[in-house]
């Protein structure tokens, strides 16, 4: 059944790519989709009998992979709790994903092309999410990568998608670089990249805290500084992959592919894999207070920077793109404050919730003949009513609609809010900041979701009678998902809670996730002050009303306040200028190095000292000397072997005196 | 067929091939027919010849295989040859890609080529000795009769600047040999012998060794080629035909790796311990500095040649690590760039076939009418970047993981790699195949013909299948590489009670 749930989809893959062509789009749809719907089903099963029915965590064998030296990994299926969680995320998506696309697509003349790619991101993320060891995840990883770069420049002939496509991946690439660093030190420290054996020699090397481990870059590190240094090194790979301040600029780029895309991608499965990294290792990130720290700083300041800069943007998939970077930070957060298990709960409700917006949106891009500019828009609520339902209930559960202390609330409600309370439990030195940058974001979130919803579809249309007399409601093939998205959203919250982290956390968790003896996030966090609870619901309420003065009561608002504050207002809207610095300070630095190492570096020191002097003189003498171009090399043939027949010579010679 | 000579056998069968040749009468299209089919008859020929050496060949045996040796009168000189689990699978990667080559030259060498054929065909002879002699005098005379024929290819066959690339190429590679020749020289005055096997159990002394270990490395680190003196090998790539380019780049690179095994280790371990750091760094700068280099050129092949640099970088330093892994995932890295180069050099051979140039600027959208080459390129883009899944990971995994044991500075510099060479790859794909069609003369491009699949899928394949399933090559390498790292421990050992037999006496 394992097999099934991670191989049918990379069957479907080969299907439709390799014989797209044959097939027919039609065909191929149904064969990806059809076997997405199958996988997804197992993974259900699966996740009945492993996380709910309490079966043994184990490993299925695959196929041998690397063996060299002390290194032996191979290629396997892990199967535990956290692994079955994964597979119904990124299963279900991908299934409703796929059935949407056949929708949403059906004017692309490449759809084989597209159903291929999605299925095999498909199969790359579940080989991240099932392998039992750092290389095949690193597989997985970069799989997910190259996929994510080919739906992204999916419409190959616009320059913009090109560019954000390439850019995703090198980005990607300088967190894949901490990843790999990570790797190694793990490998020298543990001497193993299989899971199981570094999750119980960790332990030990962890107790033994001030023993020597290896140097680094010329330091000798003790087994705890050398911990530290793993967690900060595999963080970073996860911070490219999650899109976390500072690796964040190509997320809002990738909006440039097919939004079912950036539905199943960069919102629900993907863009999630850096938190299901630090989860899975979170044996090792126990060890580390200091990584922990550095982690919810910096999920701190993603969460509160990426909701600033989705308070102004116009286009209704780059809002929802900050949104998606925001809730990631939020997860960080809930890993730097030890509470794994709560930043798993959110990537499973945020896979609801955000797939439903971008799906949803989606289907409001369908509907307005391809516009994506939400100043175009607006009054659409009565020419699409399911899609704005369904837009609603995206909403409620992302803002996290709820009453405090309560077991009434959408998904998001649960999930958020136990990420809240357990940054601000956290024994961190961060703890109060984090709460903080938290709670700020949750005003902002509130604000820029309820903008989203008012700008599109309430208020008189901004768009031209053209398209307005075009808008249509979407077909049923693209709003079941949206349905069976949406029935996640509201009750996955409320369904999983004991289970993630309520009172069956460890009939649920089977040890899957670690956590250290003095950990007690999970009993802390339901400690907590009334006034916190309710904190992110009154950050809910706080941003609502804002958003409806602006734009509902005095839709002039916006534009004065704009005006009155433009250095702000163009900070926000240029993302805080980070790509121009980066283009400052690396792309451009780079290519004026490698011109200058090319035409000085090689042309005029190594060559201009080297061989061209000398070769420039030999040419011209042997152009004088010989006519024929060709009839020189003849000769110094014949001098090379002339040189070997002496060697020999000289050689018996030698040897026979 | 145990005492079937099979090495010479294969390693001389292309010869046969020459002198068939040699009969055809050169006139007329027919006869350019027929020295193409019988060029191509006898590689396909010693390919599958060579395979039964795969076949014979015992993973668990860390000594030498299928051994010939034949004295040369009484002079500590033989005609000795034999394979190990280092230089076995270089014997097939040569006569795998010859076939290919031979189908690539199809229609692009319209001149002379009889002489072309027989150039390629004793090339392959040479190569293949190369890497199965087991005397210091055949192996020097193959080692520098290769760039004869190399020589000539480009020279001959070559682009506009052909002179100008075939000088460079040969002086470069001429210091080297020169002294190279002088080391054997003076290796034979001390050991009284030119055999391989005897040589490496032989211990130099320490001072001579490092002497012998630099001539060595002059010859081997022109060949690999090492920074700073790489500069040879984009001008030769640039003019070279396509042929020509891939086996420059899939087995003439490898022979500066394969020297580093066969001599400077195993014979010279204390130099080669003490210029650990110098060829770590050599390695290291290379890697950065040839992928800078190649994110700003103008030309396909160029760009290629630059990135065959950086991933040389990573095979020298791997060897150097010493230890299982770097030195198994350099000979992988080889043997995988073996396939990755020269199958991007085929891509290129493609496309310049069509249009003559290779001017990045000059393609653009050609995904449009040309999408299975698009997927090929994409494939082996990805290779060239070091994807996992493909053989290019594997090698550039194990190699930044055996450095990283010995030093982690360099492994730090070397792994940026990954992140310049996604740029400059990817970058070049953007500006070759992506984007819409609108130069005229793209239009009417073909996608890849019948010939060109032949030639280039079977190599996509492997590429992927030893990404995924690295098993069998590992497994060739794996005991030899042990009996390598145990003699290299065991004269480090041999050396701490040296000194430390010193220090007593001292005190």
């Amino acid at each position: 059944m394992y097999h099934a749930i991670v191989f049918l989809p990379l069957l479907g893959f080969l299907i439709a790519g390799l014989g797209g062509r044959a097939i027919g789009a039609k065909a191929s749809e149904y064969v990806t989709s059809g076997f997405l719907v199958i996988s997804a089903l197992l993974s259900w099963v699966a996740f009945v009998q492993v996380g709910l029915g309490g079966a043994e965590p184990f490993t299925v064998p695959v196929l041998r992979f690397i063996q060299s030296g002390s290194l032996d990994v191979a290629w396997a299926l892990r199967i535990d709790t956290l692994t079955v969680v994964m597979l119904i995320v990124v299963n279900t998506v991908s299934a409703l994903v796929h059935i949407y696309s056949i929708g949403y697509m059906h004017h692309d003349p490449h759809r084989p092309r597209f159903f291929a790619y999605l299925s095999l991101f498909t199969f790359a993320m579940l080989m991240l999410v099932t392998s039992d060891n750092l290389i095949q995840m690193f597989f997985g990883w970069e799989g997910v990568g190259l996929a994510s770069y080919l739906l992204i420049g999916f419409w190959y002939k616009k320059p913009s998608a090109n560019a954000a496509a390439m850019k995703a991946f090198v980005v990607n690439r300088v967190g894949d670089f901490g990843f790999l660093i990570g790797i190694f030190s793990l490998f020298a420290l543990v001497g193993s990249a299989n899971f199981d054996t570094i999750f119980v020699s960790i332990e030990a090397i962890a107790q033994n805290g001030d023993a020597e481990a290896f140097s680094f870059l010329g330091w000798s590190l003790t087994n705890s500084s050398a911990i530290t240094m793993i967690c900060l090194f595999l963080f970073m790979g996860a911070m490219g992959k999650s899109a976390q301040v500072p690796l964040h600029t190509w997320l809002p780029d990738a909006m440039e592919g097919p939004t079912p895309v950036s539905a199943l991608i960069h919102a629900a499965t993907m863009v999630t894999a850096g938190v299901f990294l630090a989860a899975r290792m979170s044996p090792v990130f126990e060890f580390s207070q200091t990584a922990l720290i550095f982690v919810m700083l910096i999920g701190a300041i993603t969460a509160f920077f990426a909701a600033t800069v989705g308070l102004v943007q116009n286009d209704i998939k780059r809002v929802i793109a900050y949104s998606t970077c925001s809730q990631l930070g939020y997860m960080f957060v809930a890993i730097g404050s030890g509470f794994y298990a709560a930043a798993i709960f959110h990537l499973f409700t945020h896979a609801f919730f955000k797939a439903l917006l971008f799906l949803g949106s989606g289907s409001v891009i369908h509907a307005v003949s391809d516009e994506q500019d939400m100043r175009k828009m607006g009054g659409l609520k009565n020419l699409i009513p399911r899609t704005y339902w369904m837009m609603i209930i995206g909403t409620i559960a992302l803002t996290g609609v709820g009453i405090p202390a309560t077991m009434i609330g959408t998904a998001g409600f649960f999930s958020k809010d136990a990420i809240v309370e357990g940054a601000f439990a956290a024994h961190s030195p961060l703890a109060g900041f984090a709460f903080t940058m938290l709670v700020i974001a949750a005003v902002f979130t509130s604000f820029y979701s309820w903008r989203l919803i008012f700008m599109t579809f309430h208020g008189t249309p901004r768009a031209t009678a053209d398209v307005m007399h075009h808008v249509h409601e979407s077909p049923p093939v693209m709003l079941v998902p949206l349905y069976i998205l949406a029935v996640g959203a509201l009750f996955a919250g409320v369904v999983f809670y004991d289970s993630f982290v309520g009172y069956s956390y460890d009939a649920f968790w089977q040890g899957a996730i670690f956590m250290a003896e003095d950990n007690h996030i999970l009993h802390d966090f339901h400690e907590v002050p009334f006034w916190v609870k309710a904190s992110p619901f009154a950050a809910m309420i706080i941003g609502f009303l804002t958003a409806y003065e602006f734009y509902i009561r005095s839709p002039e608002r916006p534009a004065r306040l704009a005006a009155q504050h433009r250095g702000l207002y163009q900070f926000l809207l240029n993302k805080w200028y980070f790509d121009e610095l980066y283009d400052f300070l690396f792309v451009r630095p780079a290519m004026r190095l490698g011109r200058f190492l090319w035409k000085t570096g090689d042309g005029k020191v190594i060559d201009g000292m080297g061989p061209d002097g000398i070769s420039a003189r030999v040419v011209d003498v042997t152009n004088r000397v010989v006519k024929l171009q060709t009839g020189y090399l003849y000769h110094y043939a014949f001098a090379m072997l002339i040189g070997v027949a002496a060697l020999v010579t000289w050689m018996m010679l030698g040897g026979s005196n | 067929m145990t005492d079937w000579p099979i090495l010479s056998t294969v390693t001389f069968l292309p010869l046969v091939g020459v002198v068939l040749i040699l009969l055809i009468r050169d006139e007329g299209a027919a006869a350019g027919r027929n020295i193409r089919n019988v060029a191509l008859l006898t590689t396909v020929f010693t390919f599958v010849l060579s395979l039964f050496i795969w076949a014979g060949f015992d993973n668990s045996n860390p000594g030498f295989q299928m051994v010939e040796k034949v004295e040369w009168l009484d002079s500590g000189i033989s005609y000795h040859m034999g394979v190990d689990g280092i230089s076995m699978l270089f014997v097939i990667l040569t006569t795998f890609l010859m076939p290919i080559c031979i189908l690539a030259s199809w229609k692009a060498i319209e001149k002379r080529v009889k002489e072309y054929m027989i150039a390629f065909l004793i090339l392959e002879t040479l190569m293949i000795g190369v890497f199965c002699a087991l005397d210091l005098v055949l192996f020097y005379v193959f080692f520098e009769a290769v760039l004869i024929p190399m020589f000539i290819i480009i020279g001959v066959w070559g682009g506009k600047r052909r002179v100008y690339a075939s000088f460079k190429f040969f002086l470069y590679t001429l210091l080297g040999s020169v002294l190279m020749m002088l080391a054997i020289m003076a290796m034979f005055w001390q050991a009284g012998t030119t055999d391989i096997p005897t040589l490496m159990e032989y211990d130099f002394p320490v001072g001579m060794q490092q002497w012998l270990w630099l001539a060595f490395f002059a010859s081997f680190a022109v060949k690999m080629p090492m920074w700073p003196v790489h500069t040879w090998l984009p001008d030769a790539h640039v003019e070279a035909p396509t042929a020509g380019s891939v086996i420059l780049a899939a087995v003439l690179l490898k022979m500066g790796g394969y020297g580093f095994l066969r001599f400077s280790l195993p014979m010279f371990t204390d130099a080669s311990i003490y210029f650990q750091p110098f060829v770590f760094w050599l390695s290291a700068i290379a890697i950065v500095y040839t992928s800078l280099v190649a994110l700003m050129q103008e030309d396909i092949k160029k760009l290629i040649a630059y990135s065959s640099v950086a991933h040389m970088g990573y095979v020298t330093m791997g060897i150097f690590a010493m230890n299982p892994e770097g030195i198994q995932g350099g000979i992988f890295q080889m043997l995988s760039h073996g396939l990755v180069s020269g199958a991007l050099f085929l891509c290129v051979g493609v496309v310049y076939d069509r249009m003559h140039t290779r001017e990045i600027s000059a393609y653009g959208g050609l995904v449009n009418n040309m999408p299975k080459y698009a997927v090929v390129f994409l494939i082996l883009t990805m290779a060239n970047v070091g994807l996992p899944g493909t053989s290019g990971f594997v090698g550039e995994f194990l190699t930044l993981l055996g450095v990283f044991q010995v030093n982690t500075l360099v492994a730090l510099v070397a792994t940026t790699g990954v992140i310049l060479s996604a740029a400059y790859a990817l970058w070049l794909y953007r500006r070759v195949i992506y984007g819409a069609l609108t130069k005229e003369s793209l239009k009417s491009l073909l996608d890849l013909s019948g010939r060109e699949k032949a030639i280039i899928y079977p190599l996509v394949a492997l590429v992927i299948l030893f990404g995924v399933y690295p098993a069998p090559l590992l497994d060739v390498t794996a005991a030899s590489v042990d009996a390598l790292i145990n003699n290299i421990n065991q004269s480090i050992e041999a050396a701490a009670v040296a000194s430390d037999g010193l220090q007593a006496a001292a005190q």
